[in-house]
């Protein structure tokens, strides 16, 4: 059976840059940095006192939520993966139907990695005080991974698959990978995808531990997430959420709907963490693997590639990875395709990255640009070794690329790869 | 407290769960929180939390499975109010 084309045709974004389509694309273009000085962590003692935070006022939320799931909502994911959600849902035309028939050929995939861990925290508390009867109803959907899925799908009245999926920092790029399958395979004709990821010292903790966050540049957040820079010292954590609506073209052409860009296809698979892969760190040749069979699964050649969006943290793994870019498609120097990293702009935004960076290169697509990466002026003489500088823009670029390719990397050892085409 | 203050603290507590306004309009001690009101049976236990937080009592499982009615609140936490 061939497959069916899937299509992009609604986005919505909380990132640390902006909190809606329009002020994040206006901030990728013009090089505007969301990390920022984080006062709860300095007073936590944390190594690395900044982080990529969503800013907006509480009272935004109530365009989202009623007054009683605003009670006591202590799930920061929650409300992010919500906002972009909902927004997504309406960009794409789509009403919020108060029918008693739920969308049966309408679905929710939106991943996580952990959600709630502010109201899982005041639940401990009270556990542990011998006080678990004063938790109140909404413990257990604030805290379950698959609260996000749970509340767009019960606000969008969706009647077809609605589940949480979880792979690290990969989540966000399965999850349109998922939402892309099930359409084109003929199961579902609208899937909201997207990712989320709760913000705050509780989940940041444990990076900060690992001592893999930069502690350099507590007093000069903005210029601390270097990716592909020779200064890079690990990357900076993020939170927010990004939303995808994925339609088959068949019901998009026949809503009339704005149609974003188009998915050609792509890959998932893991390095077994085998062979140099490990809980943290990449197989390289699986992420080759991947890009390769995502090219395959696709119906390109590696040449079509006009530009990449790269996982790209700020550690020294960007060198294996621009390398693995370089082996996997055979092209380097100036024939190598446009790259960037929205991680120097927002930082990491763990399970959430792969979402967010995806709706950044689809606006790509749209409007033809390329973003610039700040802070690689110093660029790292391995990377400077394989890939021509022209081709790591420092500014914005006008340029109509035809066919970008998206990859995300997660602890695991998982992988993920999918390719946008313009439409 | 008389019981008129006792049902107007008791209407504001309930009145953000209620999905039906109209019948929280025309409350009376007969009113079921969940088939007249249509108050999720999930949130029950945070109309319980409230009123203990409200009267600053506490109610048992027992007396918590009797508070189904406007009548039958109302009387539990006369009880706690009066053992207080």
């Amino acid at each position: 059976m061939s497959k069916r084309r899937v299509v992009i045709t609604g986005l919505g974004v909380v990132s640390p840059n902006g909190t809606n389509v329009s002020d994040f694309n206006k901030a990728i273009q013009d090089g505007t940095s969301g990390i920022r000085s984080i006062e709860k962590l300095k007073q936590l003692k944390f190594s690395c006192q900044i982080a990529g935070l969503p800013i907006y006022k509480l009272d935004h939320l109530n365009n989202y939520f009623n007054s009683i799931q605003l009670r006591g909502l202590q799930a920061s994911g929650m409300e992010y993966g919500v906002i972009a959600g909902i927004d997504a849902w309406k960009d794409a035309g789509l009403s919020i139907s108060d029918s008693d028939t739920p969308l049966w050929d309408a679905g929710v995939i939106f991943g996580t990695g952990i959600l709630g861990v502010d109201k899982f925290r005041e639940a401990i508390y009270k556990v542990d005080e011998g006080n678990v009867r004063r938790l109140g109803s909404t413990t257990v959907t604030q805290t379950m991974a698959s609260g996000i899925s749970a509340f767009l799908g019960g606000m969008l009245g969706c009647g077809n698959v609605v589940t949480t999926n979880s792979s690290a920092c990969s989540t966000g790029t399965e999850a349109i990978l998922m939402a892309y399958d099930r359409i084109a395979s003929g199961s579902a004709e609208i899937i909201l995808a997207g990712s989320t990821s709760d913000s705050g010292p509780y989940v940041w903790g444990g990076f900060d531990a690992m001592r893999i966050l930069p502690y350099k540049y507590n007093d000069c957040p903005t210029k601390a997430s270097r990716p592909m820079s020779a200064s890079a010292s690990g990357f900076v954590p993020g939170s927010g959420a990004g939303a995808l609506v994925i339609e088959s073209l068949e019901n998009a052409q026949k809503r009339g709907t704005t149609i974003y860009a188009e998915i050609l296809g792509g890959h998932v698979n893991s390095g077994g963490q085998r062979n140099g892969g490990s809980m943290t760190a990449p197989n390289n040749e699986a992420v080759q693997q991947c890009i390769i069979r995502a090219i395959e699964n696709s119906g390109i050649q590696s040449n079509d590639i006009d530009a990449i969006n790269g996982h790209l943290t700020a550690t020294i793994k960007d060198s294996a990875e621009i390398q693995n870019w370089c082996k996997a498609l055979g092209r380097q120097g100036t024939d190598f395709p446009y790259i960037n990293s929205l991680k120097s702009l927002v930082g990491h935004c763990l399970a959430a990255s792969g979402s967010i960076e995806s709706v950044a290169t689809i606006l790509q697509l749209k409007e033809n640009f390329i973003f610039g990466n700040i802070n690689c002026e110093d660029l790292h003489p391995e990377i400077q070794s394989l890939v021509d500088r022209d081709k790591i823009p420092t500014k914005t670029l006008d340029f109509s690329a035809n066919i970008i390719a998206k990859a995300s990397f997660g602890f695991g050892d998982v992988n993920a790869c999918v390719i946008f085409k313009k439409y | 407290m008389n019981k008129e203050e006792l049902l107007s603290k008791l209407k504001t507590i309930i009145a953000p769960y209620v999905q039906n306004q109209e019948a929280l309009k025309n409350l009376t001690e007969n009113t079921d929180f969940i088939k007249d009101l249509e108050i999720n049976s999930a949130n029950l236990v945070d109309v319980i939390l409230d009123v203990e937080d409200e009267f600053d009592i506490e109610i048992d499982n027992e007396a918590m499975e009797k508070m189904l009615t406007v009548k039958a609140s109302i009387e539990v936490i006369e009880n706690k109010l009066a053992i207080k």
